[in-house]
């Protein structure tokens, strides 16, 4: 598998990141180097094998569903970049045609 | 107070009535602030923990203190405590304060643990140098040219120099082992979920782990034993009852102990830690134990298995920081979509962005199957294997890196040059069993060289017992 720029500006934006002109070229080496590097586990026979999924043992940790104090909203904003006290606020996206 | 080594040395001034927390606490302030060019701290709480000792000391007056009444603890600063800034040594988390505390951490605070600032460590914990922290990296103090190994970089020298009794650190891929063995620490990565990961922040949820740093195997049980077990905040962590680990620290009997043979027999492993491993297992066969050559055919798959696996999680993870709700935000963004961009841009560093483009990668549609289906069925396989060595084995030993402490800015040009640091504590970590690194003497450039001992799900006990009986310094 190679990653082109394509694919590189693809994923980028997926990952909402922003890649420099000039660090494509490094980034896509990197990233193959390291693709080219993982695929060596084509080589392990894995067929009939189940994926690893859940790595705890338990299951089901039940608890009573009780109403409790949760942080209230004073709280949850003060770590807000930009906030009006009630709401978190965010440039303008209505009509924004690029997301 | 010339030296503190252990949390031994504090309660004997403590109870000899020769020091009073307060003293302990200057003592590791002066330390601190002494060692300021190790940049092992991002933040020092020096005027919060003084008063915390002042009401620890009246405390042991009244005899109503906790079981850890003078420790102080650093902690990597990945973990939150209420009112206090938390960044992973990221610039994204400028600002931040935690609005609750960890579990582990409360639970040390329970028992009257101080806690005495804040750690450096990688950014979000993903590297193996510390040198991918926004905030500079960390020195070895042993040789103050050369990396402290990472992520808890800063945890792992906070100990090595004595700044503090023992610190936490976390453990995704060997982020506490490899650091204590560089800096020749005691470090303990537990089984997956022995520990709550309430209050962690999270980097690779199906690896991350929850560990201790400190200079002796009894201070790393005490501290063990008292975070771990089950809490309501964490669904995944083990309900299982956590024995008194530090109540028992010798081991009894004959152990059989494997090491694998191709490890030995291999290149790739600098020859000093070769013959550390070689003459351990000697001296393990003269002390009476079975020692076992066994064959791990999976071994080499551990690293690009996990490689894929924790980027994925990881993108999956850092997903939250988007400059909406905390920490950085842009100031130049048009629209939102600019806005998410530019402040995950200009705010993570340049291996976050590599790992977290990585991981969007791997998890794409077109790829999901044939980079991240197949590395969890390897997992399986891997797991699978290691079991099977640990169930007819008490313990596996094993190197816990390739080489002693590299230089600063030896292996930061080519991202796999340093993934290859990790080669030795993965296997624990794609497992999910538990493994220690322990000091166990220099090469020959006076460099610490560390001893893995790796156990099955949920030995912690044996661990600690075959280590302090066996790979002690004291």
């Amino acid at each position: 598998m190679q990653i082109d720029k394509e694919t590189l500006r693809k994923i980028a934006h997926l990952a909402r990141l922003e890649i420099q002109p000039q660090d494509e070229g490094p980034m896509i080496n990197d990233l193959n180097n390291i693709l080219t590097w993982v695929e060596q586990l084509n080589e392990v026979n894995t067929e009939g094998v189940e994926p690893l999924t859940n790595m705890s043992l338990e299951e089901n940790a039940f608890r009573e569903d009780e109403v409790k104090d949760h942080i209230v909203r004073e709280d949850a904003l003060k770590n807000a970049p930009d906030q009006d006290g009630t709401y978190f606020r965010v440039p303008k996206f209505l009509g924004n045609s690029s997301s | 107070m010339e030296s503190i080594r252990s949390f031994s040395d504090i309660r004997q001034l403590i109870e000899g009535k020769n020091a009073s927390c307060e003293d302990i606490v200057l003592f590791y302030l002066k330390k601190i602030e002494e060692n300021r060019h190790l940049n092992a701290f991002l933040e020092v709480f020096s005027e919060e923990s003084l008063q915390r000792a002042r009401i620890i000391d009246q405390k042991i007056q009244q005899g109503k203190a906790g079981r850890l009444a003078g420790m102080v603890v650093g902690i990597k600063d990945v973990f939150c405590l209420k009112d206090h800034k938390i960044q992973a040594a990221s610039k994204i988390l400028e600002g931040f304060v935690s609005q609750f505390t960890a579990t582990a951490l409360q639970r040390l605070l329970d028992e009257d643990a101080i806690i005495i600032g804040r750690l450096n460590c990688d950014e979000f914990a993903m590297g193996s140098s510390n040198e991918n922290s926004a905030y500079g990296p960390v020195l070895n103090a042993a040789d103050n040219s050369r990396v402290p190994g990472g992520s808890s970089g800063g945890s792992a020298v906070a100990v090595q120099a004595g700044l503090c009794t023992v610190a936490l650190g976390s453990d995704t891929g060997g982020s506490i082992r490899q650091p204590a063995a560089f800096c020749d620490v005691v470090g303990i990565k537990p089984t997956y979920s022995r520990v709550s990961r309430y209050g962690l922040l999270a980097y690779a949820s199906s690896f991350d782990c929850v560990g201790v740093f400190s200079s002796n195997i009894e201070d790393n049980a005490l501290v063990l034993e008292i975070m771990a077990g089950a809490d309501e905040y964490d669904s995944t962590v083990s309900r299982s009852e956590v024995p008194a680990y530090s109540k028992n620290l010798l081991w009894n009997g004959p152990a059989k102990v494997a090491y694998v043979k191709e490890l030995l027999d291999g290149d790739g492993v600098q020859e000093d830690i070769k013959q550390n491993l070689s003459s351990s297992l000697q001296m393990l066969k003269e002390a009476g134990h079975e020692v076992i050559p066994v064959s791990f055919p999976l071994l080499k798959y551990a690293l690009p298995t996990y490689y894929i696996l924790i980027t994925a999680e990881s993108s999956s993870n850092l997903s939250r920081y988007d400059g909406v709700k905390y920490g950085y935000r842009t100031r130049d963004a048009k629209g939102i979509l600019d806005m998410y961009k530019k402040t995950r841009t200009q705010a993570f560093g340049e291996e976050v962005r590599r790992r977290i483009m990585l991981g969007t990668f791997v998890l794409s549609a077109s790829y999901y199957d044939a980079f991240y289906t197949k590395a969890q069925k390897v997992r399986n396989l891997i797991r699978a294997e290691a079991i099977k060595i640990l169930t007819e084995h008490d313990f596996l030993l094993m190197p816990v890196t390739p080489t002693t402490a590299f230089k600063l800015g030896e292996h930061n040009k080519n991202p796999l040059e340093m993934y290859l640091a990790d080669l030795f504590t993965v296997q624990a970590s794609v497992a999910g069993i538990p493994a220690i690194s322990v000091p166990n003497g220099y090469d020959a450039n006076n460099l610490p060289i560390g001893l893995q001992i790796i156990a099955n799900y949920f030995e912690e006990e044996q661990l600690y017992q075959f280590a302090n009986t066996y790979f002690s310094r004291s």
